[in-house]
C-alpha cells in the first residue's frame, strides 16, 4: 500500500467572474521512504499540491473533488483540529524561506520540544534530550548551548537544519518539503539537500520535494512528477523521465537548461508562457507551445498514458486506434 | 606607436566601496563602541573588451550588485578608479557631461516585477529615457522608436498601451531590456537579469540579450549566482568573495581548469543534471560575516588547502599562465 496517495485531486479559487480550477485532476502516490519530486515552472501547481496534502490551502481555495490517502486513513475532508494532529505527527513540512517558518520570539529549543510534547507522550526533559538529539542529527555544532537561542542568532543554512530538526520531530512517515533549498546559497544548497536525504533515509521517512530545480530534483529523487497548468503532464523514474522524456514539454523543459557538459550557441526556448488559470486551452493544455502539437490535441485532453518507462500526459503515446 | 592595442571599453582598478553600518553616534559614545564599517567591494580590478561579456559570480553578501552600482554611478566609491572609454567614469558621473555618459552606461535589475512602474504603460517606461535625453522630438517620433525597441526584443508595438501586469514575468524582462536599449548605450549592467524567471523563460531572455549583443556590438557586465547560465553567456569570468576577486579568468580556462579552490568548490556544488542520483561534494562551512571577515586569505576558515599564511598574509590577484588569482597555495605551486 502506498504511503501517500493522491487522486484526481482538484483545487478551485471562487472568483468573482466563475471559478478558478488551479489543480486539474491530479494523480500520484508515494511509497514508503520514497523520493518523489514535484517540478514545474510558477504557477504549474506544486505547491497548491503540497500545501492541499498537509491541509493548509489558503482559502477562498478549496478541494473541489478528489481524495487524498495518507497511510491508509483519507484526509483531504477533516476538520481543522484533526488536521492539527496529522500535521507534524504523520506529515512533517518544510517551507521555502526558514526565517517565516520559525518563530523569531521562542528559542528554537522551545519551538522544538513544543512540537515533540504535542505528538508524542513525553516527559519536558525527554524531550528536551530529544530536541537536543535532532539538532545534532541535523548536523547543528553545539547543540546543547544552541537549543536556547533564538532564530536570529542561526545564519540561514543552520536555519533551514533547525526547520528540517523541526519537522522530524514526531517522526512523521512523509516529509512534504516545498522549495526547501531556493532561498540558500549553492553551497549551503548541497549541504542541506545532503542532510534532508540522509536523514530521512536514516528514519525511513518519504519526502514529496516540490523545486523549480531540474538539477535538485537529478540528484536527490527517485521518481518525478512534472506539472503543467495544473495537470500532472509526465511521471515517471528520475533517469528515465530526465535522459528519455516522453513528454514534449518534459523535453522542452530540459533543453532549455543551460547545461554544464555541454556548450551551445543558443538555448533551446519554449515560445509562450505557461496560460493563466482563466485562459487555460481547451485538450491539452500545452498544446500553443507545443511543437509536435496536432488536431486531437486541440480538443481531447490526454490522460496519462504508458511512454517507455515513465507515463505521459501526451496523444503522441497513444496506441493505435486507441 | 601606430599599431596601438585599442584599450578595453570599461577599466576598474582598484574599486572599492565601504558603507558606514555604525549604530547611531550617541549608542557609540554611551557605550564606547568603534565605527563598523562594512568592506562591501574591496579593491576590484577588472577590464571588459568592446563587444565582451564580463561575468561576476559568487554567493550573496561577496559584493556583485554593489560592483554593478558603481558601474552605473549609483554608488560613488570609496577608493579606486573606474575609466570608460578612457576617460574617468566618476569625474564624470559628476560632471557637466554626466548626461551623456550615463547615455552609453544602463541597467537591467533582477526583478522585473519591482523595476517597472505599475502605474505607467510601456510606451511611459520605455519611452523615458528618450525623452529625458532628448532623443526624439515630437509623440510620432517617440512612439516609432518605442514601437521599434519592443519588436527589437520580440514583443509587439501593440504591446505599448499596456500596464506592466498585463505581461508575465519573462515579457516584462524584455520590456526592461528595451528601456535598457532606448538610449542606445554601448554598455549594459545586468544584474541577475534572469534569476527571477523561470528556466524555459530564462532561455528566451538569454537568446535575446545574445542576439541583441551580436547586432549591436553591446558590451555586458553580466552579474548572476548561476555558473551554468555565466557560462552560456561570458567570454571572461570573475570569481568574488567577500568582497574581493578570487579569479578572473576566461570562460574556457575557469570552467576547464579551475584553479582557486573556491571556484572549485563552487564548480562541484552545480547539480549533475543527467547523472542522476549522483550526490554533489558540500562544502563545509559558510560565508564569514562580511562585518569580521577573517584575516588572511577571506576564504581561508573554508579551505582544505589553507596553512600559516593563508590565515595571516592576505593573498594578492597575480597573474599566474593567462589567468589571475589570489591564492597563496596556487602561487606557491601547493595545488
Amino acid at each position: 500500500m502506498p504511503l501517500l496517495e493522491v487522486k484526481d485531486l482538484v483545487v478551485e479559487f471562487p472568483h468573482r467572474r466563475g471559478t478558478l480550477r488551479a489543480l486539474d485532476g491530479v494523480s500520484f502516490a508515494i511509497e514508503p521512504g520514497e523520493i518523489l519530486g514535484v517540478v514545474g515552472e510558477s504557477g504549474a501547481g506544486k505547491s497548491l499540491t503540497g500545501a492541499a496534502i498537509i491541509g493548509l490551502l489558503e482559502p477562498p481555495g478549496r478541494i473541489a473533488s478528489g481524495e487524498i490517502w495518507l497511510e491508509g486513513r483519507r484526509i483531504d475532508h477533516l476538520g481543522p483540529k484533526e488536521m492539527r494532529q496529522v500535521r507534524g505527527r504523520h506529515v512533517g513540512a518544510i517551507f521555502q524561506d526558514p526565517l517565516t517558518s520559525l518563530n523569531p520570539l521562542y528559542t528554537v529549543g522551545r519551538q522544538l520540544t513544543e512540537t515533540i510534547l504535542t505528538h508524542l507522550p513525553m516527559s519536558r526533559a525527554a524531550a528536551r534530550q530529544r530536541a537536543i538529539e535532532l539538532l545534532a542529527d541535523t548536523g547543528i555544532p553545539a547543540p546543547e548551548q544552541r537549543i536556547d537561542h533564538y532564530p536570529h542568532q542561526f545564519s540561514g543554512g543552520m536555519r533551514q537544519r533547525v526547520v528540517i530538526a523541526l519537522a522530524l520531530a514526531a517522526e512523521p512517515r512523509l516529509i512534504v518539503a516545498d522549495e526547501p533549498t531556493t532561498a540558500l546559497d549553492v553551497s549551503i544548497q548541497a549541504q542541506i539537500i545532503q542532510l534532508l536525504k540522509s536523514v530521512c533515509a536514516s528514519r525511513g521517512a518519504a519526502v514529496m520535494l516540490i523545486t523549480h530545480d531540474m538539477g535538485v530534483i537529478a540528484e536527490t529523487c527517485d521518481r518525478v512528477a512534472v506539472l503543467y497548468a495544473g495537470r500532472v503532464a509526465e511521471i515517471g523514474p528520475v533517469h528515465e523521465l530526465i535522459n528519455h522524456p516522453a513528454h514534449p514539454y518534459t523535453a522542452g523543459l530540459m533543453a532549455a537548461i543551460p547545461d554544464m557538459s555541454e556548450e551551445r550557441e543558443r538555448l533551446h526556448q519554449i515560445d509562450g508562457a505557461m496560460p493563466r488559470l482563466n485562459a487555460i486551452p481547451p485538450g491539452c493544455a500545452y498544446h500553443p507551445r507545443c511543437p509536435q502539437a496536432f488536431a486531437r490535441c486541440h480538443s481531447e485532453r490526454p490522460e496519462l498514458l504508458p511512454a517507455g518507462a515513465t507515463q505521459a500526459a501526451c496523444w503522441l503515446h497513444a496506441k493505435e486506434g486507441a | 606607436m601606430s599599431a596601438l592595442p585599442t584599450p578595453p571599453l570599461v577599466q576598474a582598478s582598484d574599486l572599492a566601496k565601504t558603507f558606514d553600518v555604525s549604530a547611531p553616534w550617541l549608542n557609540r559614545v554611551l557605550e564606547r563602541r568603534p565605527r563598523t564599517l562594512l568592506h562591501a567591494v574591496d579593491g576590484v580590478s577588472f577590464e571588459i573588451e568592446r563587444g565582451k561579456t564580463l561575468a561576476l559570480v559568487g554567493e550573496s553578501g561577496c559584493g556583485k550588485s554593489t560592483v554593478a552600482r558603481l558601474l552605473v554611478g549609483l554608488y560613488h566609491p570609496t577608493r579606486g578608479d573606474f575609466q570608460f572609454d578612457g576617460q574617468d567614469a566618476h569625474a564624470g558621473f559628476a560632471g557637466a557631461q554626466s548626461q551623456a555618459l550615463r547615455r552609453r552606461i544602463q541597467m537591467i535589475f533582477q526583478d522585473p516585477y519591482a523595476s517597472l512602474n505599475p502605474r505607467w504603460q510601456v510606451e511611459d517606461i520605455v519611452g523615458e529615457p528618450l525623452r529625458e535625453h532628448g532623443m526624439a522630438s515630437g509623440k510620432t517620433e517617440l512612439r516609432e522608436r518605442v514601437g521599434a525597441l519592443l519588436e527589437s526584443v520580440g514583443l509587439s508595438p501593440l504591446d505599448m498601451a499596456k500596464f506592466p501586469h498585463q505581461f508575465s514575468g519573462g515579457q516584462r524582462q524584455r520590456v526592461s531590456i528595451a528601456r535598457a536599449l532606448a538610449t542606445e548605450p554601448e554598455f549594459l549592467v545586468c544584474d541577475e537579469p534572469t534569476s527571477a524567471l523561470d528556466v524555459s523563460v530564462q532561455a528566451q531572455v538569454l537568446n535575446i540579450m545574445k542576439d541583441l549583443q551580436q547586432r549591436r556590438g553591446l558590451t555586458y557586465l553580466f552579474i548572476s549566482h548561476n555558473l551554468a547560465v555565466v557560462r552560456h553567456v561570458s567570454d571572461d569570468v570573475g570569481v568574488m568573495y567577500l568582497g574581493r576577486l578570487v579569479e578572473l579568468a576566461d570562460r574556457r580556462s575557469l570552467f576547464a581548469t579551475p584553479r582557486h579552490p573556491y571556484t572549485r568548490m563552487l564548480l562541484d556544488a552545480i547539480p549533475k543534471m543527467h547523472d542522476t542520483g549522483s550526490a554533489r561534494t558540500p562544502v563545509q562551512g559558510e560565508v564569514p560575516n562580511p562585518l569580521a571577515p577573517p584575516p588572511g586569505c577571506a576564504f581561508n576558515p573554508r579551505c582544505p588547502h589553507a596553512n600559516d599564511r593563508c590565515r595571516s598574509e592576505r593573498p594578492a590577484l597575480l597573474s599566474l599562465g593567462g589567468i589571475r588569482i589570489a591564492c597563496h597555495a596556487v602561487e606557491e605551486g601547493r595545488i
